[in-house]
C-alpha cells in the first residue's frame, strides 16, 4: 500500500514533467501546425545552462533563471531562423528540419560540455524528505516539482482562459486562418506561443537535471513520451495535455514499477524483468495507439 | 522511359557492375561495403517513398518493418542453427531462397496489421501512431531474451544461395545488386501501374477518388502493406550483409533516417531514394571519418537542403538536364 502510494506519487511527478514539455508543445502544433521534433532540444538546453550556472555560483535557485532565460532565447533563435520558414510546408519538411535541429543541438552540446552526464544537488531546503504519511517519507524535491507542475497548470489556465492573449491563443487552436483574416498580428502570436513553449521546456529540463542526469540526448528520451502526450490529449488542448501527462504518466511509472514483479511470480526473474521492463516501455504507445482507434483526434482535440 | 532517361540509366548500371574493380584499384575495399549498404538502403527509402510520395502517407514507423525483415532471417537462423522448430512446427533455414520470402511475408503481415488499424487516422495523428506500433516493436525485441534481448541476435553466416561462395565480399555485393535490379524493376511496374496511377490520384485529391469510385482505404491500405514488404526485403538483405540483427535497426531515428534519404532525393520521385540513400551515406561516412562532430554538418547540411531547395536531389538534377536540353 505504502509502495503503491510512493509510486503513484513518482507517477505525478512524471506526469506533470511530461505536462511541462507537452503544454508548450501542444499550442505550437495546435497554433502554427508545425511538428517541432527539438522541442527536446530546449529542454537539454534548460538543463545544460542552468546546472551549469548553478554548479558555477554554487546556488540551485541562481541557475533557474539562467535555464529559463536560455531556454527561451534559443527558442525566440530557432523561430526566427529556422521554424518560421516551415509554417508553410508540408509535416515531412518539418519534421526533417526539426531533425536537423536535434543533431546540431547534440553536438553542440557535446563540444561545450563533452560526454560525460553532469551532475547537480539538490538546493539544501529541499534536499531531505517528508513524512506524508506514517511509513512514507517522500522526497522534498519531488514533491517541489510536482507543486512546480500544478502551478504551472494553474497558470497557464488563467492565460488561457482569462487573458487576451489566451484567447487569441484558443482562436488560433481553433481556427488559425479565421484569426489572421481578423488582422491579428499572427507572427507575433507565433513567436510569443513558441517562447513560451520553449521557458516551459526549459524549466522541465532544470527540474529534472537533480533527479535525472544531465546528459546529450536527455530531451530525445522524453521527446517521444511528450509527443504521446500530446497526441493522446489532443492536438492544441492544454487541457488535454494535463490529463494526458499526468495519466500516462502515472500508467508508465506503475507499469514499471510493477510490472516485473508480477511477472516473477509466474516465470524466472532475469527473463520476467526484460519483459516487464520491455511491455512497461510499450504501454504508452499502446495507450495511445488505443485511444487514436476510438477517438482519431485526441481526447480533448480543440477545433472541428 | 525517356530516351535520356533510360541512357543515364543503362550508364549507372554500368557503374555498378564495375565497383568492385573500380574499389580494388583505388585501393579501398571498404568501399565495396559502403557501396552494399548503399543498395540495401536505396530499397528501403524506396520502398518509404511508395507511401510517402506516391500515397502521401508520412509513415514514421519503416524501419520497423526493415527490423521485423532482418529479425526474420535471424531467428531462422537461429533455428536452423539449433535445430529445434520455431513455435514448434516451423524449421529453421539458411537458404536465402526461402529466408528471404519469410521475411517479405512476414513483415507484409505486420505491415497489413498497423496500416489497417494507423490508416484509419491521418495527419499527424498518422505520423505518431505508425511512430508508436514502430516503438513498440522495438521494445518487443530489446525484450525478447531467447533472440539476445537489447544485444541483438548474431547470424554466424550469410544464408545461403545457389552454392555461391558468399563469404567472399564481392559475391556477396553482386547478389545485392541482382536483388536491388530486380526489386527496383518490380517497383517501375508498379508505379506505372495503373495501381500506381490510382495511389498517386488519393495522394493528390483523395475525395475526388473516392467520387470516381476507389476506395482511398484500400489502396492505401495495399500500398502500406507493400511499402512494408519492399522495406523488410531490405532488412533481410541488411541482415544477410551485417550477419546480426538488432533492435537498433529499428529504433525510431533509423526511420527519420530512412525519411531523410527519401527527402534528401526528392519525395515522389522513383530515383530520388537511390540518390537519396547513397547522398546520405557517404556524406555520414566522410563525415566520421573527418571529424568526431560530424553529425553537426550533417545537421547542418540537411538543414540547407530542407529550407533551402525542392525536390532534392532528383529535382536539382532534373533542373539541370533541363536548363541542358
Amino acid at each position: 500500500m505504502i509502495l503503491i502510494a510512493e509510486q503513484l506519487l513518482n507517477g505525478l511527478q512524471y506526469g506533470v514533467m511530461l505536462f511541462l514539455l507537452a503544454a508548450g508543445l501542444t499550442l505550437i502544433f495546435g497554433i502554427m501546425g508545425v511538428i517541432n521534433l527539438a522541442h527536446g532540444a530546449l529542454y537539454m538546453v534548460g538543463a545544460y545552462a542552468g546546472t551549469w550556472v548553478a554548479l558555477q555560483t554554487g546556488s540551485f535557485w541562481a541557475g533557474l533563471p539562467a535555464a529559463l532565460i536560455a531556454a527561451a532565447v534559443t527558442g525566440f533563435v530557432i523561430e526566427t531562423l529556422v521554424i518560421r520558414r516551415l509554417y508553410a510546408r508540408d509535416h515531412l519538411d518539418q519534421v526533417l528540419a526539426t531533425f536537423a535541429l536535434i543533431l546540431i543541438f547534440n553536438e553542440l552540446i557535446t563540444i561545450g560540455f563533452g560526454r560525460q552526464p553532469v551532475f547537480t544537488s539538490l538546493p539544501a531546503a529541499f534536499s531531505g524528505s517528508v513524512e506524508l504519511l506514517p511509513g512514507l517519507p517522500y522526497p522534498t524535491y519531488r514533491l517541489l516539482i510536482i507543486a512546480t507542475g500544478l502551478a504551472v497548470a494553474g497558470g497557464l489556465y488563467i492565460l488561457i482562459n482569462r487573458t487576451r492573449i489566451g484567447m487569441l491563443v484558443r482562436a488560433g487552436a481553433t481556427n488559425r486562418e479565421m484569426v489572421r483574416a481578423l488582422g491579428v498580428d499572427i507572427r507575433l502570436l507565433y513567436t510569443i506561443v513558441f517562447g513560451l513553449g520553449a521557458l516551459l521546456a526549459g524549466l522541465a529540463g532544470y527540474m529534472a537535471g537533480p533527479i535525472s542526469a544531465v546528459q546529450v540526448g536527455m530531451g530525445e528520451q522524453i521527446l517521444l513520451a511528450t509527443f504521446v502526450v500530446v497526441v493522446v490529449g489532443g492536438v492544441g488542448s492544454i487541457k488535454g495535455a494535463f490529463v494526458a501527462g499526468i495519466a500516462l504518466g502515472v500508467a508508465d511509472t506503475m507499469l514499471r514499477a510493477f510490472l516485473p514483479g508480477m511477472l516473477r511470480q509466474v516465470m524466472n526473474a532475469s527473463e520476467a524483468d526484460a519483459l516487464g521492463i520491455g511491455i512497461a516501455s510499450m504501454g504508452i504507445y499502446f495507450l495511445m495507439a488505443l485511444v487514436l482507434l476510438v477517438r482519431p483526434r485526441g481526447l480533448f482535440a480543440a477545433g472541428g | 522511359m525517356r530516351p535520356l532517361v533510360a541512357t543515364l540509366v543503362t550508364a549507372a548500371l554500368l557503374f555498378l557492375f564495375f565497383v568492385p574493380m573500380l574499389t580494388d584499384l583505388v585501393g579501398r575495399p571498404s568501399l565495396l561495403a559502403l557501396a552494399c549498404r548503399i543498395l540495401i538502403y536505396a530499397m528501403a527509402a524506396a520502398s518509404l517513398n511508395f507511401v510517402l510520395g506516391y500515397g502521401g502517407m508520412i509513415s514514421f514507423g519503416h524501419a520497423a518493418f526493415f527490423g521485423v525483415g532482418a529479425y526474420t532471417v535471424g531467428i531462422l537462423y537461429a533455428h536452423f542453427a539449433s535445430g529445434e522448430l520455431l513455435f514448434g512446427f516451423i524449421p529453421g533455414s539458411n537458404q536465402m531462397l526461402i529466408t528471404l520470402p519469410a521475411a517479405v511475408l512476414v513483415s507484409g503481415v505486420f505491415a497489413a496489421a498497423i496500416g489497417a488499424l494507423s490508416l484509419r487516422t491521418g495527419g499527424v495523428q498518422f505520423i505518431m501512431i505508425t511512430l508508436a506500433f514502430a516503438q513498440m516493436l522495438f521494445f518487443f525485441f530489446v525484450a525478447l531474451k531467447a533472440y539476445g534481448g537489447e544485444d541483438g541476435i548474431i547470424i554466424r553466416r550469410t544464408n545461403e544461395l545457389a552454392g555461391l561462395n558468399m563469404r567472399d565480399r564481392v559475391t556477396l555485393y553482386y547478389v545485392i545488386l541482382g536483388f536491388a535490379v530486380l526489386f527496383f524493376l518490380g517497383l517501375w511496374r508498379m508505379v506505372n501501374s495503373s495501381f500506381g496511377a490510382v495511389l498517386r490520384g488519393i495522394q493528390q485529391n483523395e475525395r475526388r477518388m473516392a467520387a470516381l469510385g476507389f476506395a482511398p482505404y484500400r489502396y492505401k491500405l495495399y500500398a502500406f502493406i507493400l511499402s512494408g514488404m519492399g522495406a523488410g526485403f531490405a532488412g533481410a538483405l541488411m541482415a544477410n550483409f551485417l550477419r546480426y540483427a538488432s533492435p537498433d535497426m529499428m529504433h525510431w531515428t533509423k526511420s527519420g533516417e530512412l525519411m531523410i534519404m527519401v527527402i534528401l532525393g526528392g519525395v515522389g520521385s522513383f530515383f530520388g531514394p537511390i540518390f537519396g540513400a547513397a547522398a546520405f551515406m557517404i556524406l555520414e561516412t566522410f563525415l566520421a571519418g573527418w571529424t568526431e562532430h560530424w553529425q553537426l554538418l550533417l545537421g547542418a547540411v540537411l538543414l540547407v537542403i530542407v529550407l533551402a531547395t525542392k525536390g532534392g536531389i532528383n529535382g536539382l538534377l532534373a533542373r539541370i538536364f533541363r536548363r541542358g536540353a
